[in-house]
């Protein structure tokens, strides 16, 4: 287990090192190959009405005339060892983990990610709950009754659910719920959990909800599927033959094979939601990791960009090591080694 | 009303199957009886209704999907009318099963002791540390070494021959009246065959408890069985003491079933006699005898054999054959035509 453990972290950080090189290749060595020069990259960083005279500092100032290797090498280390960005006006430190520095903002990257992540956080936590319990409590009375009149309902209300984008849904919840009915917050708004949990919440449900019902639809056709084949497999006859009451088959032994691939699912979706969820956040205003992204995208502020890129890989790759531990803690047949 | 005069009292049990083909009649019309102490064989091929009846026992078809009639008295107790909740609490304790492949038929994410604990304690109000003793006890019975240890084992970490013993403790533990093993040893090799039906033959000695084997497997049959139910069809076609059957059959199906079967103390260089043709569709039963278009004999039965369908008549004490040859022409037939096929083969 330990050297499983130890080995797995190893793959983490060497996939974290390719995700690494990939993201700084996207942003500074294909605009590189698509023509562009060390001008025309500095260019964005000194705004429009600069001269020939400050473009040519700016390449300076952010080594753009070094070899692409060297280039690669000072932002990597900056992450260990922090750096110091010439903004042309004065020197600013940029302490370890420095994920880069955006010039538009005037400020390191990583503050600005420490702060969005709380909001991020709730909602993807807050969310995954909603869904994981909705979702497979859903998936599981369909498989029970299925052909019913509920399985019929709840599959199609499901594939509604898969199908419908968050940026719909969200918007006709927004219409509904918030202005129309005003039992909810109209989005935009955060509080701070450790400030004002029923606020916190009363913010957040919305999105929560919207976000959820994407996913729960998903991981009820899943729960579905996966009860149907387990609840025909024959430790399902054996369970009762021994007697048990027909609710401790169906949980204990039913459900608790069927929920191995659910759990593998969960945990990669989380992660994936923690980098930021880029819709959610952006329909309901939340300023979370996603919207900062998005942000930085509209700003041309490749820094912020690139940091969010290289956390939100950081999550996935976390979020993959723990499956990979607790799938043999869930199912005793994977021996690990 | 009646409560059977037999510890197990099966009468006219009927187990259908409402399908989008027609009516699946697995099981048509079957009774037989057994006592506390006695081993029956229900032998035949796939697909004759053997395990259908045993799940049947159990109580354990759908009623959603299964339409189910006649009476299984169980000690006094019809499992088929009686409330499903009367029937699962005699499950496991009263009736137990044990399954062909016990690797698929244990739950994989569970201990071999958590599951025998789950079994025992459904039925017994005890505390886990008892169940768990007495879950190590009844490995140690059905001869799993150190069992101390290995009742902390995944199904998965056992070898085939010991997750059968531990299936078998599995469904002894509650000391049930009533065993049923389907298939208990096909999906095991041949050594560890012998040391199971060795086993279970010894257990069933200690709990005295009425057993059936259901098996398409004549040895297993001839191992233990003191009477023994030949099906096809869904329906018994001859039943009798188990060395009547192996000594003087009567029904054609019975010889070709011994014909099939390899034996030790033939040549080895003799060939089986299979049956000719395959079991047939239980939506499309042929009409007549079942057996039929299968049957050699047939011509010599003037016609009846297909139009009606043949009783099953007690062709001497203890002994019930259906079929439409007169008794002077099966003992003929046996004593002249297969007998001594099956010896000289």
């Amino acid at each position: 287990m330990v050297t499983f453990i130890i080995r797995r972290l190893f793959g983490a950080v060497l996939t974290l090192i390719v995700v690494s090189m990939i993201t700084f290749a996207i942003f500074y060595l294909v605009p590189r190959w698509a023509g562009g020069s060390a001008d025309s990259l500095a260019s964005r960083y000194v705004g429009r009405t600069a001269n020939a005279e400050q473009v040519a500092q700016a390449v300076r100032a952010l080594g753009l005339d070094k070899p692409i290797y060297e280039q690669y090498w000072n932002w990597l280390s900056a992450i260990f060892v922090g750096t110091d960005f010439n903004t042309g006006t004065s020197i600013q430190h940029c302490p370890a983990p420095c994920l880069g520095y955006s010039f538009i903002g005037r400020n390191p990257v990583w503050p600005d990610l420490l702060d969005r992540l709380p909001v991020t956080a709730s909602l993807a936590f807050g969310a995954a709950i909603i869904w994981l319990i909705s979702g497979v409590a859903v998936g599981v009375l369909s498989a029970l009754r299925r052909g019913s009149f509920f399985d019929r309902a709840a599959m199609g209300i499901a594939l509604g659910g898969v199908s419908l984008p968050i940026f719909f849904t969200g918007i006709v919840a927004l219409v509904i719920f918030s202005y129309g009915l005003g039992w909810t917050a109209p989005g935009g708004a955060y509080t701070p959990v450790e400030h004002n949990p029923a606020e916190w919440a009363y913010d957040l449900i919305l999105p929560w909800v919207t976000l959820a019902l994407l996913f729960a639809a998903a991981y009820a056709r899943l729960t579905r599927a996966g009860m149907l084949e387990t609840m025909g497999e024959d430790y399902i006859r054996t369970a009762r033959a021994k007697g048990l009451v027909e609710r401790t088959v169906v949980t204990r032994h039913g459900l608790r094979a069927a929920l191995t691939p659910i759990v593998t699912i969960f945990g990669l979706d989380v992660g994936l939601l923690l980098g930021g969820a880029v819709l959610t956040e952006s329909t309901f205003s939340l300023p979370g990791l996603g919207k900062y992204a998005i942000d930085g995208i509209f700003a041309n502020d490749i820094p912020k960009v690139m940091g969010v890129t290289l956390f939100a890989a950081a999550f996935v790759v976390i979020a993959n090591l723990i499956v990979d531990v607790l799938y043999a803690v869930i199912d005793p047949r994977v021996r690990l080694g | 009303m009646p409560t059977g005069d037999s510890f197990l009292d099966v009468r006219d049990l009927k187990i259908h199957f409402p399908t989008d083909d027609g009516l699946v009649k697995s099981v048509d019309g079957l009774s037989f009886t057994l006592e506390r102490g006695r081993t029956l064989g229900i032998v035949g091929e796939s697909g004759s209704g053997k395990s259908v009846t045993s799940l049947g026992i159990l109580g354990l078809h759908n009623k959603r999907n299964a339409q189910v009639s006649g009476e299984i008295w169980l000690d006094g107790t019809d499992i088929v009318s009686a409330s499903p909740e009367t029937v699962r609490k005699m499950r496991g304790r009263r009736m137990a099963m044990i399954f062909q492949d016990p690797l698929s038929a244990m739950h994989p994410f569970y201990t071999v002791g958590a599951q025998i604990i789950e079994a025992y304690r459904v039925h017994n109000d005890v505390s886990k540390a008892v169940a768990r003793k007495h879950a190590i006890d009844m490995l140690g019975k059905v001869g799993i070494p150190q069992p101390a240890r290995r009742v902390d084992d995944y199904p998965h970490q056992f070898s085939g021959g010991m997750r059968q013993r531990a299936m078998i403790a599995m469904a002894l533990s509650c000391d049930p009246e009533l065993l049923i093993a389907d298939e208990p040893t096909t999906a095991l090799d041949v050594t560890v065959q012998a040391q199971i039906l060795d086993l279970m033959r010894t257990l069933q000695q200690e709990f005295n408890s009425a057993l059936i084997i259901i098996t398409h497997d004549l040895g297993v049959v001839a191992e233990l069985a003191d009477d023994v139910l030949v099906m096809y069809a869904g329906k018994c076609v001859e039943y009798g003491p188990a060395t009547t059957l192996f000594e003087d059959p009567e029904h054609p199906y019975t010889w070709g079933l011994l014909g099939s079967m390899p034996r030790l103390d033939r040549q080895i260089a003799a060939r089986l006699l299979p049956i000719a043709g395959t079991p047939p569709s239980l939506i499309n039963v042929p009409a007549g005898c079942a057996f039929h278009p299968r049957c050699a004999y047939e011509p010599l039965t003037g016609g009846r054999g297909r139009s009606t369908v043949p009783e099953l008549v007690e062709a001497d004490r203890g002994h019930l054959v259906r079929c439409h040859l007169s008794r002077a022409q099966r003992r003929r037939i046996w004593a002249d035509e297969i007998k001594p096929k099956l010896e000289a083969s």
